[in-house]
């Protein structure tokens, strides 16, 4: 059933559909009317849940809005971003604690995606090879990817515990280190631990969509490589790397859109603690803790505004994917 | 000779340690929780490698907390429901783009791109409002709407994929037949549609049961909650003295379903990972 792994070329002329020669235009026609219809009830939801709320929540973004009295919000103009006021300069854009959030949400996204990039090519290789046990070995690569993110929160909450936790026994052991760290506690190690749970998360996501690339390749250039007595490092980095590129940047602009907006493994595992907060955790403190719409509303729009950028380099570099006729 | 088949041996046990590596790595966290579930609270601060106790008193006071087992059904219900709705709005919306040519097709694409990138926190006040002004705050319902946000894009998305790559002689026939696009759809596509829509259903679900920032926002009282937030809000006297014994038994009394599920379909979910993803 892998049919899935092998549709990626989908060119515009490829297209499975019934020739419209010899056919009335009524047929024609009566088919768009009927994809609108069907297209409707989608649409409309999308419009409830994600184009309306998206507008509301920039237009809360200028005014005073608190949960309480979010319908009699007034406009004040850009005053949740910056404003001068008696001889200071206030909002969002002034807030130490939002540009920490940001600098966090940066590193974290750049650290982890790294991570999970390295250690994904890595299980890819290794899952691309034959052997005995391999759907197996797949299987147990898959269920990081499965568990809850508030439960593995948990689990690595436990395995580093700082009295109790398994980590800090096995590295003892190990004589990594001499006495229990406190990792989720300590403001140094906290974005560390943080960054450890993801990349066990998140990593075999990176892993199958590599594998899938993998599995694509042509054979023919390894024989030959082979032939030539080429080192097999030299192989990955001159032919494999650049051959699966395109996937392992999917991948990788998947993961950092959601690295961007983390929110449940930090909220569970250091909870509001500054030295972890990223933009998302400083968003939802504002809006839900401290009843303040308005001020939350402008850190989400640009949270929005960066993840945007994103997007669209994205959109722009995979347009062609695209298909059909845009 | 010898030393190429030694360094043939070396490079076997090499691998072989490296997949043994790999799969203690994704797999020892969960037997871990499986090994602290399962110890009476007297060893719990001994640390084991091995299950060396099996005692159950940990599952009975989780199950024996009725917010937790509500909050068990709850997910079942928001789970379940989200899925329906984004496999009947996906299956025609992926009926629609896949196949009919339409001006504002490509448009329609980008929007149900775009939205798949939202940061789920950039909707919140408004989503909040919307869920308020509907009056499903504090239910279930307001979680399955909320739901779709992140569900519908990627059904759409990996239905109308799979869509495409039916061959359009079916079609031909139905349409020479005078069949409606409604009977086209649902007596020529959907029985060839099966084994996309249990992939993307599939996906939904796991979405759905893993979700916690919409979950921990939209709903206020312990009756209300799904699961997520029922473990992350499970406390002891203090914050230093947190039940583990009884977090774990919990973690995986709702991971077990869903390791279940990934071993039994792990085929389906990877070919409906790389197809959302590869195309988009």
């Amino acid at each position: 059933m892998s049919f899935a792994a092998k549709s990626r070329p989908t060119e515009p002329g490829a297209y499975n559909q019934p020739a419209p020669r010899g056919r009335s235009t009524r047929v024609r026609r009566q088919r768009v009317r009927a994809a609108w219809l069907f297209l409707t009830p989608m649409l409309i939801v999308l419009a409830l849940v994600a184009g309306w709320p998206l507008l509301r929540t920039f237009w809360f973004s200028v005014t005073d809005a608190t949960l309480n009295s979010m319908e009699g919000a007034n406009f004040i103009g850009f005053e949740n971003y910056l404003i001068h006021d008696a001889g200071g300069w206030y909002g969002l854009l002034a807030d130490p604690e939002w540009w920490n959030a940001v600098w966090n949400t940066l590193y974290f996204t750049g650290v982890s995606v790294g991570l999970e990039s390295v250690l994904g090519i890595i299980v890819a290789l290794v899952l691309n090879a034959e052997f005995r046990g391999r759907t197996l070995v797949r299987a147990a690569i898959l269920i990081p990817w499965a568990i809850p993110t508030i439960v593995s929160a948990k689990i690595w909450a436990w395995m580093l515990n700082d009295q109790f936790g398994i980590l800090n026994h096995l590295f003892m052991t190990l004589g990594l280190i001499d006495a229990p760290l406190a990792w989720t506690a300590d403001a140094s190690l906290s974005m560390w631990a943080v960054i450890m749970v993801d990349v066990w998360k998140a990593t075999p996501f990176v892993a199958l969509l590599v594998l899938a690339a993998l599995q694509m390749l042509p054979s023919d250039c390894y024989e030959a490589a082979k032939v030539d007595g080429i080192s097999p490092l030299k192989v990955f980095f001159r032919v494999t790397l650049p051959l699966i590129m395109p996937a392992l940047l999917v991948a990788i602009i998947f993961r950092a859109l959601d690295a961007l907006r983390v929110f449940d493994v930090i909220y569970v595992l250091t909870s509001n603690s500054s030295s972890t907060m990223t933009m998302s955790v400083y968003a939802r403190q504002q809006l839900v803790e401290f009843q303040d719409v308005g001020y939350g509303s402008a850190a989400s729009t640009l949270l929005f505004l960066i993840i945007a950028l994103v997007s669209i380099a994205y959109l722009y570099l995979g347009r062609r994917q695209l298909g059909g006729d845009t | 000779m010898s030393i190429r088949l030694l360094k043939a041996v070396l490079m076997k046990i090499g691998f072989w340690a490296l997949v043994a590596l790999l799969v203690c790595y994704a797999v020892f966290p969960f037997y871990y929780a499986v090994i602290t579930s399962l110890k009476p609270s007297s060893a719990l601060f001994q640390i084991d490698y091995w299950i060396n106790h099996v005692d159950l008193s940990n599952y009975a006071a989780v199950l024996s907390q009725s917010s937790f087992v509500q909050s068990i059904w709850n997910s079942i219900l928001v789970a379940f429901c989200v899925v329906g709705i984004s496999l009947t709005l996906g299956l025609t919306a992926a009926y629609a783009l896949g196949r009919v040519r339409f001006r504002g097709r490509g448009a329609v694409l980008m929007i149900v791109l775009g939205v798949s990138m939202f940061p789920q926190v950039a909707v919140l006040s408004g989503l909040f409002e919307v869920i308020r002004t509907l009056n499903l705050y504090n239910t279930p319902w307001g979680l399955v709407l909320s739901y779709t946000i992140f569900t519908l894009p990627f059904t759409v998305w990996i239905l109308t994929t799979f869509m495409r790559q039916l061959p359009g002689e079916l079609e031909e026939a139905a349409i020479m037949d005078g069949a409606t696009p409604w009977v086209t759809l649902v007596h020529v596509f959907m029985p060839l549609m099966w084994p996309a829509m249990a992939t993307t259903g599939l996906l939904a679900f796991i979405a759905a049961w893993n979700e916690f920032l919409f979950a921990l926002t939209f709903t206020l009282t312990d009756s209300q909650r799904t699961v997520p937030v029922g473990i992350a809000l499970i406390s002891g006297g203090s914050q230093y003295e947190l039940p583990w014994g009884m977090i774990m038994a919990a973690s995986v009394i709702v991971t077990v379903p869903l390791v279940v599920l990934v071993i039994i379909f792990q085929r389906r979910i990877v070919s409906g990972l790389t197809a959302g993803a590869v195309k988009g």
